[in-house]
């Protein structure tokens, strides 16, 4: 019995030495999560969420520093997007999801100042000084930083039109899951 | 003028009038004229067996529906629980006992259906799986054939007797008619020694008609054969599962036949034997556990023939088809995924066509 | 069976749904009385929107060039009515949306009176000049598709296309615009048919006719006896067989790759009314602005077709035709593809082949119920896709495991949801996977874009701060060079004070 006993014992450590030593010279590289986590933020480092720039948010998040609702401007589907790729369980209720949305100026308020201009991440606003400003629509990527810095509340967010060109079939229902 | 016509619905407006329902029904009424021959050749006990059997099928597949919150009669209604219980109940035995009947029909639908997620998303034959699960757990009750004992014929069991008998199994009285199948005969004669050429004029002779011990339902060869061509000419199935089984089984049979014929019976023997016709029509065909693609469906059927063939030859049991069939439902998506149709414009890889300049 | 439909003479893909063609196929063509308004939308075409050259007020003639061709694939619109502008503005859509587009209304002043430009010998001015009137001429593929026609002149011209392929199959139930054309004016369609040879440089032109149609089939023959390079070729009557990768497999046995267009196998194909739509704009000089439109369904009191002038409201049409009682659902187009309507106003666009008013029995929705694999789609599917699979994945939200099974060669003709025994709304999973597949990837353009400009804002930023800096230190370095200057002579003793 004590050959049996033994002969297993001996074998049980040998193969667990050999599956050590496995794991640390054979282990598999990581995936730089990092730059896929960035590639699913918006990129208008707009600093919303607190941090610098998107790929710093993406550090944060791939460190697990930050929660994956930390991006406003990408909203729930972003927020589901960084829940998957993370693996990490998300409440979404709480995620206000405007939808997309870009920033309108009314023009019957702007008094020109420029401050907007400043701040817009991507450039999307024009307008000269005294000149009343506008925003290019295909630019804007709904930041909001403009709405904070005008004196006059001449920008405001809406949601983006639904045109006949982008309408898409929504899925089927169905009758029992 | 103003009117608003409704929500958007999406085309096409019109569709077809066939549905599951309908296809069940047609699928029963091509089984149905060799069951009632089934019942009538062996008896009351027969036909209570089979109603157990399909009862306890219909209520494995409405307890689990009430245990979802769901309501169990539109379910119901579509008739696959029925044909699943009427499948299981043709390849019993004739004369099992009301707990075969039971545990056969509730494991079909509750752990071969249900608990996949119902219809359509199970990956095996529903009845085959309650018919294997029995065969393994009861083997003696599952082998336990009876010679045929008409049901208006002098010694066999009046209705009564019959209900009698499925509740409290065989009476002393008629223990002469127990006997063995051709397939059993042969293969435990081989195993004892007495090749087939000595054997076989002793077995219980092979009858197109069907008048020969078997299971409830898969006696009669011809009434089945015309069932299934009749599912064929009512497109619900097409040929290629049930002439690829055929010649599966067929093929392999004739050639070792040829080779040897006192080890191996011949082909005529294997087509009518056992649960082959059934198993070519109405069991290999089930839509949900075979493959969709026409050479996918050739594959599967040649496939289950040349199994069945290869167990009754070789392996431990003298029937093949239920294990057969569960094989090759597990390789179905495989067999799904490299057998696709040709798409339009495109070659048999996938690729684009090449345009000729 | 698979072998009996081949000894059938029919093909094995696709289905046959019950006609329901006739008795509207054959009442005699009416004449709508001319609306006394109309709504010309601006885009009726593949491509982009016309662009209006009219002002509000201006009076013009019926065939008038109200709005012009924008871009390389557009076509431009003419009036189809003669009287007054009185609005450029929104209308709703025939989009299952119900979103509005812009569209052109005009009073009419009942008057009817056409500008024309005919053209005596179309055969004797160059092919392009060909082209070019049709183009002119607004004409757009009028089978549905509306893709502009003179571009697909000059591709099958540039491709060498050597067989032009009239497409006369219909295929859809109820609709018979086309069989009415072939029946009432074969003459015309057949002269399209050449002048459209001669501008692309075809040699023949093979018409497929469904054989369902046996009428418009003699009328064809007669009208195309004096032409021997014009032959007419019964198909067999099956739903898709008017889609043109399936006519032109039935009719050369060609297939067309599913990356290339028909014109890369040497054929191109136009609908029998585009045709005739050609030999009116080009011999006659009268551009596109009326077409036949088949008004049909359990809901209408007389159904047949109706000869319409663009732009008038349906609504207008439909009580011109009478109906039996309220139609539950209006369609654009056939059972099988139509797009479904939420009202009656509406304008009639240059796609319309058909209108069809529903009654209760045949806008009824089963309920769907579980796949139950069958396999039915995929024997239907004319392009031999999987819709079980497709579906299966969509369902779960694994859209780019559908597209792996080939969903974007899918061409959502509705075979697959009409088969489907469990009525499962497959075209619609398909619609849906097509559309968020699009929107993903006109998403990730835009976060390109949006990445693109804020380095370029980035960049901007800094160089101005470089340049500002690089000012500061030529102007420091200027003052630094006078100080010097003037501090040379050692009379002067000036303090100059500096400004930073």
């Amino acid at each position: 019995m004590l050959m049996s006993v033994g002969s297993l014992a001996a074998m049980g450590l040998a193969l667990g030495s050999v599956l050590g030593v496995a794991s640390r010279y054979l282990a598999v590289e990581e995936n730089p999560i990092e730059a896929e986590l960035q590639a699913m933020l918006p990129g208008s480092q707009c600093g919303q969420c607190g941090y610098v720039g998107c790929a710093q948010a993406a550090a944060a998040l791939a460190k697990g520093e930050a929660p994956v609702t930390l991006c406003p401007p990408g909203g729930k589907a972003t927020a589901e997007a960084l829940a998957a790729k993370l693996g990490v369980k998300v409440d979404l209720s709480k995620v206000a999801d405007t939808g997309p949305q870009i920033a309108e100026v009314t023009e019957e308020i702007c008094i020109g100042c420029c401050r907007c201009m400043k701040v817009c991440p991507t450039d999307a606003i024009i307008g000269a000084a005294k000149q009343i400003h506008n925003v290019i629509r295909e630019a804007c990527t709904g930041c909001s930083s403009c709405v904070d810095v005008c004196p006059t509340e001449a920008l405001g967010m809406m949601p983006i039109p639904v045109t006949l060109q982008h309408w898409t079939w929504p899925k089927p229902a169905s009758a029992h899951a | 003028m103003s009117q608003s016509y409704g929500m958007t619905v999406a085309a096409p407006h019109t569709t077809t009038s066939n549905n599951p329902g309908r296809i069940m029904t047609l699928v029963m009424l091509a089984l149905a004229p060799a069951t009632f021959y089934g019942f009538w050749l062996y008896g009351w006990p027969a036909f209570f067996l089979w109603a157990i059997t399909v009862a306890s099928a219909m209520l494995g597949e409405a307890f689990c529906l009430r245990w979802q919150n769901r309501s169990a009669a539109p379910v119901l209604q579509d008739g696959s629980a029925i044909l699943t219980g009427w499948l299981l109940a043709v390849s019993l035995p004739p004369w099992a006992p009301w707990w075969i009947g039971v545990f056969g029909g509730l494991f079909a639908t509750m752990l071969g259906k249900q608990a996949f997620g119902g219809l359509g998303q199970n990956l095996f034959n529903p009845a085959m799986v309650a018919r294997v699960a029995l065969l393994i757990s009861f083997p003696v009750q599952m082998t336990a054939w009876v010679a045929p004992l008409p049901m208006f014929s002098a010694g066999a069991p009046g209705m009564l007797d019959g209900l009698l008998i499925v509740l409290k199994g065989m009476p002393q009285s008629l223990d002469a008619v127990t006997s063995a199948t051709t397939l059993g005969f042969g293969k435990t004669e081989l195993s004892r020694g007495i090749d087939l050429l000595e054997s076989l004029p002793h077995a219980p002779a092979l009858s197109f008609i069907g008048n020969r011990p078997g299971s409830l339902g898969e006696t009669a060869a011809w009434l089945i054969l015309a069932g299934g061509v009749a599912t064929m000419f009512l497109r619900i199935i097409t040929w290629h599962i049930p002439l690829a089984m055929l010649a599966g089984i067929a093929i392999p049979a004739a050639i070792l036949h040829a080779v040897d014929p006192a080890r191996y019976l011949d082909m005529g023997a294997h087509l009518l034997s056992g649960g082959a016709m059934l198993g070519a029509f109405f069991i290999a065909t089930d839509y949900v556990t075979s493959p969709n693609s026409p050479r996918g469906q050739l594959i599967f059927g040649f496939g289950c023939g040349a199994l069945t063939y290869v167990i009754r030859t070789w392996a431990g049991y003298p029937e093949g088809v239920a294990f057969a069939v569960l094989l090759m439902n597990s390789l179905t998506p495989i067999i799904d995924t490299y057998f696709k149709p040709r798409i339009y414009g495109r070659d048999r890889k996938g690729k684009p066509l090449q345009t000729a300049n | 069976m698979g072998f009996l439909d081949r000894f059938l003479n029919k093909p094995s893909w696709g289905v046959h749904p019950d006609d329901h063609k006739r008795p509207g196929a054959d009442v005699p063509l009416r004449v709508l009385p001319t609306p006394e308004r109309v709504y010309m939308p601006l885009s009726q075409h593949v491509g982009g929107a016309a662009r209006p050259i009219v002002l509000v007020g201006q009076k013009v003639l019926k065939g008038q060039l109200i709005a012009e061709a924008q871009g390389n694939i557009s076509a431009p619109i003419h009036a189809s009515v003669s009287g007054t502008v009185t609005a450029i503005g929104d209308v709703t859509a025939p989009h299952p949306s119900g979103l509005p587009f812009k569209a052109i209304t005009i009073d009419s002043d009942g008057l009817d009176r056409w500008v024309a430009n005919p053209l005596a010998d179309p055969f004797s001015v160059a092919p392009e000049e060909v082209a070019r009137r049709a183009a002119l001429g607004g004409v757009v593929g009028l089978g549905g598709a509306t893709f502009p026609s003179a571009v697909k002149f000059a591709l099958g011209k540039r491709l060498k296309v050597s067989t032009l392929i009239v497409n006369g199959g219909e295929c859809e139930p109820y609709l018979s615009s086309d069989d009415r054309i072939m029946r009432d004016f074969a003459d015309q369609v057949v002269d399209g048919a050449r002048l459209v040879m001669y501008a692309i440089g075809a040699s023949e032109a093979l018409v497929g006719i469904e054989d369902n149609k046996p009428e418009a089939i003699a009328a064809m023959r007669k009208a195309a006896e004096p032409y021997p390079e014009v032959k007419i070729r019964p198909v067999p009557a099956r739903y898709p067989m008017g889609s043109d990768k399936q006519l032109i497999q039935t009719l050369t046995g060609k297939e067309v790759p599913s990356d290339a267009r028909a014109a890369e196998v040497g054929v191109l194909v136009h609908n029998v009314s585009t045709c005739a739509a050609v030999h009116k704009a080009v011999r006659l000089g009268q551009p596109l602005v009326e077409r036949i439109v088949t008004i049909n369904g359990g809901a209408i009191a007389n159904p047949g077709n109706v000869f319409v002038p663009l732009g008038t409201m349906i609504g207008e049409v439909l009580a011109f035709v009478g109906l039996k009682e309220a139609p539950s659902r209006l369609i654009l187009g056939g059972p099988m593809m139509g797009t479904p309507l939420l009202h009656d106003r509406i304008p009639i666009v240059k796609g319309a082949s058909g209108i069809l008013a529903f009654n209760a029995a045949e806008a009824m929705v089963p309920e769907a119920g579980p796949c139950i694999r069958c396999g039915s789609c995929t024997k239907a599917c004319p392009m031999g896709l999987l819709p079980l699979e497709m579906a299966a994945r969509i369902k779960v939200g694994d859209l780019e495991g559908a597209e792996a099974y080939a969903l974007q060669d899918c061409i959502s003709c509705g075979c697959c949801a009409y088969v489907c025994p469990s009525h499962i709304p497959l075209v619609q999973y398909f619609s849906h996977a097509k559309g968020e597949l699009t929107a993903a990837e006109r998403t990730k353009l835009r976060t390109e874009a949006t990445k693109r400009l804020a380095e370029a804002k980035a960049a901007r930023i800094e160089r101005e701060n470089r340049e500002k800096a690089e000012a500061a230190a030529r102007r420091k370095a200027e003052r630094d060079a006078a100080k010097a200057a003037t501090a040379a002579p050692p009379v002067t003793t000036e303090k100059q004070g500096v400004s930073a």
